[in-house]
């Protein structure tokens, strides 16, 4: 089987939009995704990520030494807010199993939207 | 599926809530690292038993099976609502979470991290004994609340005010080192005690439809000594037992006292005496005991006596001797001047009465004055005993007390 990371993305503006209340319900709305996701036994990692304003990014440019800066490497109104890593026997299956995940079917409060793409190196110590 | 098998499965989901329900509670205070998520992780939890099993089957493991669900509900609602979270007070480290392998074999200690940790002595001690009924027992706030005759709204206020203070003290949860033990047991012991009391002061008339909170004492007792079975936890287990033992017969069908001479000893219950008195063995031989064993061992001695007059009141005041060793407090003096009065005379324990008033101590303690116009009685000495009674009944609250006092000043005449 192969591994397949998925990214998820969301529209930063309108993520910031939501509020409390709304964002309890939605919760709630994704509980069965989380668990349809769980229950198909093909996650191998699921994560939420921090803010991107809370980043760091390492540059190295111009073959020069290594330079840390504040912030995310590319600065995009529409960053990665969550990854999850799946087993699948092929790029359809790898999407089937990704529909599971809320961002489908909640995304679309956040302009939202998963990128599947196959690991081609995988190691896991 | 059937309607029957359907609604045997909800039984059983019952039956596991009471046996389990707590410690998938502790357990997931544990891993979500807060009291009001892990509740919610809870009752989630019991919500997907509800819609799953009767479709999938009772799980093999079903403590496990909940843990790992209401974990799962817990860290997804705290991933994804951290944002708020954040912005409420604390908590750079909820907002970032990972989800580490627990351990099933550490389950039994979330139990007793619960129990010190709702007895924390940075909370307040009616806070300690509320938190301690709602969480470890499981009690409503509606039970504890007409348990102790409070409003509801003010013992939920109480609850919530502790729980905010173990957020914000950031009181860790966890069974205290070796080196804090004893006094950390001390504050755990003490709460299971009061609920002990409360219920056993309260346990004539009009509060018969108060929760058995000397049911609840004593079940915690058992889970505490089950749990660390420390000298101190096995003596107060026996005490209670051994208190307890002697209910049915320490009032009258009005309501009224009757002295542990006078009780009808038949309707002790001989098995709880029998348990108690083996619990006070097991902590005296452990030579490491303290002020609850001592207490135990001198109800022991009563217990084992099938008549008041084959009592073994040599053994009670050694008994008192050392327990004024180990807490000395003029109540105790008091006791154990009592007990002197039965082995050697109503004179003897007089004396020694009036020498605890003479240093002014106990002047306004009804039971001192009672017992001292007992012994006055004894002697013959009625005007005294009278003056002594009418002391007693001016400074008792207690309105069965008060009706013992007033028969005995009939008596006198």
């Amino acid at each position: 089987m192969n591994k397949y990371l998925c990214l998820c993305y969301y529209n930063q503006k309108q993520y910031d939009a939501i509020s409390a209340a709304r964002m309890k319900e939605m919760v709630a709305e994704c509980q069965p995704h989380d668990e349809r996701l769980r229950a198909s036994g093909r996650l191998i990692v699921n994560s939420s990520l921090a803010m991107p304003n809370t980043s760091r990014s390492i540059r190295v440019s111009g073959g020069g030494e290594p330079v840390v800066s504040e912030g995310p490497y590319e600065n995009t109104p529409e960053p990665a807010g969550a990854l999850f890593i799946i087993e699948a026997e092929n790029m359809d299956d790898a999407i089937r199993i990704a529909m599971l995940h809320p961002g489908p079917h909640l995304g679309k409060y956040m302009d939202g939207g998963i990128e599947v793409r196959q690991f081609e190196y995988f190691e896991q110590p | 599926m059937t309607e029957g098998a359907a609604t045997s499965i909800e039984a059983r989901v019952e039956a596991i809530y009471r046996t389990e329900s707590r410690r998938v509670l502790a357990t997931l205070i544990r891993l979500l690292g807060d009291f009001d998520r892990a509740e919610e992780a809870l009752h989630e939890a019991f919500r997907s038993a509800l819609e799953q099993w009767p479709r999938d089957g009772v799980p093999a493991n079903p403590r496990t099976w909940l843990v790992s669900v209401g974990r799962f509900k817990g860290i997804d609602t705290m991933r994804r609502l951290k944002r708020f979270d954040a912005l409420d007070d604390h908590t750079a480290e909820a907002a970032s979470v990972h989800m580490e392998p627990w351990e099933d074999d550490s389950v039994e200690d979330d139990r007793l991290r619960l129990i010190f940790t709702c007895c924390h002595p940075a909370l307040a001690p009616d806070a300690q004994i509320a938190l301690t009924l709602r969480e470890v027992c499981g009690l409503t706030t509606e039970e504890i609340a007409s348990a102790f005759l409070t409003p509801a709204p003010t013992l939920a206020q109480r609850i919530v005010r502790a729980k905010a203070k173990i957020r914000d003290a950031k009181i860790p949860y966890e069974v205290p080192a070796r080196d804090e033990l004893p006094e950390r047991l001390d504050a755990v012991l003490r709460v299971i005690y009061l609920v002990f009391s409360e219920g056993y002061a309260a346990s004539a008339g009009a509060s018969l439809i108060r929760t058995d909170l000397t049911g609840e004492a004593v079940r915690l007792g058992r889970l505490l000594v089950e749990l660390l079975p420390e000298p101190e936890a096995i003596g107060l287990l026996a005490l209670m037992l051994l208190n307890e033992a002697r209910r049915p017969a320490r009032t009258s069908a009005d309501g009224d006292v009757i002295l542990l001479e006078d009780q009808d000893r038949s309707s002790w219950n001989r098995a709880m005496i029998e348990e108690g008195a083996a619990l006070v063995e097991r902590a005296l031989r452990s030579r490491r005991f303290g002020p609850y064993t001592l207490q135990a061992a001198i109800a022991a001695v009563h217990g084992e006596a099938r008549e008041a007059s084959q009592t073994d009141w040599t053994q009670i005041v050694g008994l008192y001797d050392l327990l004024q060793r180990v807490a000395p407090s003029p109540v105790v003096e008091l006791n154990r001047a009592v007990a002197i009065a039965m082995r050697d005379g109503a004179g003897a324990g007089l004396a020694l009465i009036d020498a605890i008033l003479g240093r002014g101590e106990l002047t306004d303690y009804h039971l001192a004055h009672s017992a001292r116009a007992d012994l006055l009685r004894r002697l013959g000495r009625t005007d005294e005993a009278r003056d002594a009674y009418q002391r007693a009944l001016t400074l008792t609250r207690q309105e069965p007390e008060r009706r013992f006092l007033e028969r005995r000043l009939r008596e006198l005449h």
